[in-house]
């Protein structure tokens, strides 16, 4: 019994595999794109393997070449389009940093910089059809989550020592609630780095599993598939949006905590 | 389960076919190393070459700007002084050419004075030589008359038959004279 049930099991397996076969053909598989995968050979993914992932995250490295240094190496006073497009980005998050976190927080924008572009290279490139989405992994994201994190709390106690605990201690509340307060601010602290990497993470592998479904059900409907396509062009814009808009939300909470490092008493 | 191609690729083949290959633990050290990798070659070209040129372009633009700007005012400001300095040389030239025309009328009036007097003097000169010789000729004309009346006034008496003597005649002839005079 126990053999032919497996043997079922394989043959369900494998006609699954090949197309879903029984079900009428409706076989989406939705997160397959976002599986890692070696590029060059079969077999495990080891940590120094060249995966799709390394690749389109060296493409996001080189997109962020080509616009910010090739764009620019006219240095024109009266800028070229791609860079017109450099300084925008530039001033963009310059201006961003300087607003939310002050001026003297100047000589963190490189760092600042390199988190927008990456991010924001990484969600554009994960549009391009074939292409994969290393900002829909949570690793990915934990990791500039947990850098900002770390950066920031080592910063904080660099920079004020023991008394960036105040920011635990909301002075201006009334004596009797301050211990309460601060633990929700501690609790709320230590929430931040899974807030900020499972959003961007969540937003992205949402909007490409939802393209990836309804391009599944423009597939079975074949030519009649008027709706879906509606649909997954809808959707396509909205992940151009969220793409930018992702990226700049998780630049701008990376300004408000370091903020909140420099600037600890509330 | 192990027929399926994908299952095959992947280290931790069971979790990444079900569920979602996000939560594919096999995967992470791959992940993370290769995004590190990836920070720091942008946070490299960034901080070495990006930020520093863009930078420097846009304060180069900032400078031109505000140098153009300045530029712009210091031209105005030529321009209006331009316009001040020709204002006054058009002022200039019109209070000369009134002194010019004033000087012109004066002279022009002082030469016509001066003709006019010329002219004045010279009639009045006239007029008395002309009234002189008029009085000449009257005299003239009255001693004309007097010898006239005395040589009469003898032809006469010496006609009416008397013997005239002429220094009789004359004085009575004067007295008559002084007396119509």
């Amino acid at each position: 019994m126990a053999q032919h049930e497996a043997a079922i099991l394989v043959e369900e397996g494998a006609s699954g595999a090949a197309h879903g076969g029984s079900e009428g053909g409706l076989s989406i598989h939705p997160m397959d794109q976002f599986v890692v995968q070696p590029l060059f050979h079969d077999g495990a993914v080891g940590i120094f393997t060249v995966t799709n992932a390394t690749f389109w995250m060296a493409m996001a490295v080189l997109c962020t070449v080509l616009l910010l240094v090739i764009g620019t190496r006219g240095r024109n006073v009266v800028p070229s389009r791609a860079q017109s497009v450099a300084e925008l980005a530039y001033g963009f998050v310059y201006k961003m940093v300087e607003d939310v976190t002050g001026r003297e927080a100047v000589k963190y924008f490189p760092y600042i910089m390199t988190l927008f572009m990456f991010i924001v290279m990484a969600n554009s490139l994960a549009l391009l059809p074939m292409s994969f989405a290393p900002t829909a992994h949570i690793s990915v994201t934990a990791v500039l989550a947990f850098a900002v994190f770390f950066g920031v709390t080592i910063l904080g106690f660099v920079k004020h020592g023991t008394s960036f605990l105040g920011l635990f201690w909301v002075s201006s509340a009334p004596l009797v609630i301050r211990p309460v307060l601060a633990v929700i601010e501690l609790i709320s602290y230590f929430v931040r780095p899974v807030s900020h990497s499972v959003r961007l993470a969540g937003n992205i592998t949402a909007g490409h599993a939802v393209l990836k479904v309804f391009a599944g059900f423009a597939s079975v409907m074949g030519i009649g598939a008027i709706l879906p396509v509606v649909a997954i062009t809808a959707i396509y814009a909205l992940e151009v949006l969220v793409a930018f808009i992702q990226a700049y939300i998780f630049t701008i909470l990376t300004c408000v905590y370091l903020k909140d490092a420099l600037h600890p008493s509330h | 389960m192990a027929t399926d191609p994908r299952q095959s690729v992947l280290g931790e083949g069971e979790t990444a076919a079900t569920g979602m290959p996000q939560l594919d633990l096999g995967s992470f050290p791959n992940q993370i190393f290769w995004l590190l990798v990836a920070l720091g070659a942008i946070y490299y070209v960034l901080s070495r070459v990006a930020l520093p040129r863009i930078g420097a372009v846009l304060a180069e633009r900032q400078g031109t700007i505000t140098n153009d700007i300045a530029a712009a005012e210091e031209l105005k400001l030529k321009a209006s002084e331009a316009e001040a300095a020709y204002e006054k040389a058009l002022a200039d030239a019109r209070a000369e050419a009134h002194r010019i025309s004033d000087e012109n009328k004066a002279e022009m009036q002082a030469e016509l004075d001066r003709a006019m007097e010329k002219a004045d003097a010279r009639i009045s000169e006239q007029q008395d030589e002309s009234e002189r010789r008029i009085a000449e000729i009257r005299d003239n004309a009255m001693a004309n008359v007097e010898e006239i009346a005395k040589e009469t006034a003898q032809a006469l008496v010496g006609a009416m038959g008397g013997e005239a003597e002429s220094g009789r005649v004359n004085s009575a002839v004067d007295t008559r004279m002084e007396e119509r005079a």
